[in-house]
């Protein structure tokens, strides 16, 4: 077997094998997974889904804090003496072996009596004894077994979520009702005059004034708030029609059955209130697995490990309880979560999500370290300058930009086309009923009652929910997650496309290495690689992956100089990795980009140079939009990339570097005002203010279920290079919803005709009106569908499962 | 005639219990989460007994 993969988690097993009952392993945490659930009869796991696991990740003394009672008391819903219920956020889940070892949880714990996941949110929710067990042990139960808990800031400060569910509500209250006042309404549409019928038909008519109450009040109160709302602040909105339509209709048809004029139209009332109400469901797809409000919260930590000055004891305490001047200790992998001063150890901190730098940078002790960087080397131990709110990075989010509320200030289509609309009918209205005063007066209020209930223009208002729920479906099931469905709207209107660098453009965690200077023979990169693998910097692991393959030898001597770099000793070779002045490279000028100088025996040999990895198809991409927009690179990073950026990209584009998030936000602001539309797409903290700001923000993640800042998408880093056919769908999307208005008002036009002769019975109404909206949604569906089917296999050849 | 008003009575009520019962499933959260169940179902009495063969081969689910 030239590659054998884990058994467990499904990755190639390239350094060790670890080989357990037949099986293979990548590594000892796989086995240790793989033991646990056979032992305990639960390997059943891995017959549901082949290699469903994850690695189990060292923790030791991560969930400390979890022995704090005030902690718990946030996390935990509910208690009673000793039965707990808590419920975790997992982002592993992602397979149907997941729900089934996480819902037997009780066979692996004997006091966890039952737990039970909710996939689309990536939950789970445990009930447990806490006079056997504690949350700690339940959280490190699920760690030791590869399914991490996310537990972060956000947990502790956000209280108990209500779900608004009267969506639902109203739509079963309006089905209710047009299927029983369809029903009652039957006998009337042949009008058959039986005494029998005759008889009755008031208690029928009754009946059905009852059940359209609560529509008109309950169901359809959305749309009349709406459009109350529109008129007051001088808009026509879609819904001021609609909801004329539905208070003339449901007046109407009230006196035409006090005063026994006719059957009424609640049998159109009911249905247009519950097509409607249809319309707005299927538009409201929700990922519940994300979220699109995150800040700063969900991306620190919920407690940090205080180290009390005078007894040097250790505790845990609430990240808000940082005070100025605490000293607090950081483990590896751990961020800070305040600014402060870094006392001991040694500091590599990754900013690559804060500001956009792309390398980490090393700090000595003394120097200032800023809230949100990750410490990538040990521990380290730092004293608290600032309190968590103002900290440098969490004022960000003091900007006005995330106060706002980006849906207010846009008018969609339909509003757009309804402003006209309206307008138009109300003139057709007058001028009708002034036609038929003259003509015969006693029709005059039911052709101006007519024109307004068959005008309401529930067509139009189906036919942009139903084309961007559609493509809002299939943008999700291609990895592309909308926050809702103007976002379309947006990014079909966009004319300006900017780009972060580091994380978005570029790979994270990859570089592209090449050395400079002169080769190294065998032996010398025999020992560099030796050298390399004792070495715990971030620079040394990318640079000793990239090398070939060589037989470990034991070193003589090994020192680690920090913030300059190590020298290694082997038999009558010493070599020196490590900065310019460390390596004695002889005339040092500046150079941007990241790189380790060697030097052995104490001769300068040469320098390997890191370069970003940029994205697959970027330079394809950036040539194809470039056609259609202005786009931009904004970076947070140094201009070390930006000649290599000017070579390969197409001359329009602007480059900038060195911007802070703030610049970043002021310069979309600036381009808005030249009524410039953006879409900002970036993926770190740094980018968070950009993306509030811009038309759009998309935010790039290679694994979406992690963190990623407030936008109003988030896109997995896969699906980079199809940001150009996800433009051209919703461009095209908007057309066909603007085809679809002319449909609509085809059937306008000839509801028209029978409301403006006299002619509107309720029979027409109840045969046009969801004739019209039922044909409407259909167009539309079929015609989304069709055309982003084509579209995205056209373009990339291969048929992807949905 | 007046047998229309007690089957009248009797097709509203059942379609108002019917509805009532819609209303509590919402209540109860049974809309919350409309996939996790239908996987659910699909597990059985799939504990690999000791020494026992593999049991059947259980169904392979798709993820989504």
């Amino acid at each position: 077997m030239a590659t054998s993969t884990c058994f467990h988690c499904g990755n190639d097993c390239e350094k060790t094998v670890v080989n357990f009952d037949h099986k293979t392993f990548c590594c000892n945490g796989c086995k240790t997974v793989y033991e646990i659930f056979s032992s305990n009869d639960l390997s059943c796991y891995y017959d549901l889904q082949s290699t469903p696991g994850a690695i189990p990740k060292e923790i030791e003394g991560k969930y400390d804090y979890l022995d704090n009672p005030d902690i718990i008391e946030k996390l935990i819903e509910f208690s009673d003496q000793n039965v707990h219920v808590v419920t975790l956020y997992i982002p592993h889940i992602h397979c149907s072996s997941c729900i089934w070892i996480l819902e037997n949880l009780n066979k692996l714990h004997s006091s966890i009596s039952t737990s039970q996941v909710n996939f689309p949110k990536k939950t789970v929710r445990v009930t447990f004894d806490t006079s056997q067990t504690t949350l700690k042990e339940v959280v490190i139960l699920l760690n030791s077994i590869g399914y991490e808990p996310y537990i972060s800031l956000d947990d502790y400060t956000k209280s108990t979520q209500h779900i608004n569910r009267s969506l639902f509500y109203k739509l079963g209250v309006a089905g209710f009702a047009f299927g029983n006042v369809m029903f009652l309404s039957f006998p009337e549409y042949f009008e058959v005059s039986e005494f029998w019928l005759e008889q009755y038909k008031y208690v029928f008519r009754w009946l059905m004034f009852a059940f359209s109450i609560p529509v008109v009040f309950y169901a359809a109160q959305e749309y009349l708030v709406s459009a109350y709302k529109g008129l007051r602040n001088k808009i026509l909105n879609i819904d001021v029609p609609i909801a004329l339509g539905i208070l003339v209709l449901f007046i109407r048809s009230t006196i035409e059955i006090l005063f026994d004029l006719g059957t009424g139209f609640f049998d159109s009332l009911t249905g247009l209130v519950f097509f409607l109400l249809l319309g707005k469901f299927f538009q409201q797809k929700t990922y519940t697995f994300l979220s699109f409000e995150r800040d700063y919260k969900s991306y620190f930590p919920i407690a940090v490990t205080r180290i009390s000055s005078n007894q040097n004891l250790e505790e845990n305490i609430q990240v808000y309880e940082i005070k100025q001047g605490d000293r607090l200790l950081i483990r590896n992998e751990e961020l800070i979560p305040v600014d402060s001063i870094l006392i001991n150890g040694n500091a590599q901190i990754d900013y690559s999500f804060v500001t956009g730098e792309s390398e980490p940078v090393s700090k000595q002790s003394g120097d200032k370290l800023f809230a949100g960087g990750k410490q990538l080397n040990g521990a380290i131990e730092i004293e608290a300058l600032k309190s968590v709110e103002q900290s440098y990075l969490t004022q960000l989010w003091s900007n006005d930009v995330f106060k706002k509320d980006k849906t207010t200030s846009f008018t969609n289509l339909t509003d757009m086309v309804s402003q006209y609309f309206t307008l138009i009918i109300f003139c057709i209205a007058i001028i009708a009923t002034g036609y038929w005063l003259f003509v015969d007066a006693s029709k005059a209020i039911n052709v101006f009652t007519a024109v307004l209930i068959i005008a309401c223009p529930c067509a139009l208002a189906l036919a942009r929910p139903f084309a961007l729920g559609n493509v809002l479906r299939f943008f999700g099931k291609h990895k592309f997650y909308l926050k809702n469905a103007d976002v379309i709207e947006q990014m079909a209107n966009a004319d300006t496309i900017l780009f972060d660098k580091t994380g978005t453009i570029t790979v994270n965690k990859k570089n592209n290495i090449e050395y400079h200077g002169q080769p190294l023979s065998y032996n010398e990169e025999a020992l560099l690689k030796n050298a390399l693998r004792a070495s715990n910097h971030p620079l040394s692991r990318s640079l000793y992956d990239t090398l070939a393959e060589h037989e470990i030898m034991t070193l003589d001597e090994y020192q680690e100089y920090i913030g300059s770099g190590i020298e290694a000793k082997h038999a009558e070779n010493s070599i020196k990795i490590g900065s310019t002045n460390f390596a004695g490279k002889p005339n040092s000028e500046k150079q941007l980009n990241t790189s380790v100088h060697i030097s052995t025996n104490n001769n300068y040999r040469g320098h390997f140079i890191f370069y970003n990895q940029y994205r697959k198809g970027f330079e394809k991409l950036f040539k194809t939009l470039s056609n259609t927009y202005n786009v931009s690179v904004i970076s947070g990073d140094n201009e070390g990339e930006k000649s290599y950026l000017q070579r390969i990209l197409p001359n329009p584009t602007s480059l900038l570097f060195n911007q802070k998030p703030k610049d970043k936000l002021s310069y979309i602001k600036n381009l808005q005002e030249n009524n410039q539309n953006v879409i900002m797409i970036g993926d770190g903290l740094n980018d968070a203010g950009a993306l509030a700001q811009s038309n759009v923000g998309i935010a790039i993640s290679e694994n979406v279920n992690v963190f990623s800042p407030a936008c109003d998408a988030i896109m997995d880093a896969s699906v980079f290079e199809k940001i150009t056919d996800y433009l051209s769908i919703s461009k095209r999307t908007i057309r066909v919803i603007k085809s679809s208005f002319i449909l609509s008002f085809f059937y306008n036009a000839i509801g028209l005709y029978f409301a403006v002769t006299g002619q509107l019975s309720p029979i027409i109404a109840a045969i046009l009106m969801p004739l019209s909206s039922i044909s409407i949604v259909i167009y539309v569906t079929v015609f989304t569908n069709f055309l982003s089917l084509k579209l995205y296999h056209k373009k990339n050849g291969d048929i992807e499962k949905p | 005639m007046g047998v229309i008003y007690v089957l009248l009575t009797i097709s509203i009520l059942v379609a108002i219990v019917f509805f009532i019962a819609f209303v509590f499933s919402i209540k109860n959260g049974q809309y919350d989460d409309v996939y996790t169940p239908s996987i659910r179902m699909l597990f059985e009495d799939e504990l690999v007994k000791e020494g026992k063969e593999k049991s059947s081969a259980p169904p392979k689910t798709k993820q989504s």
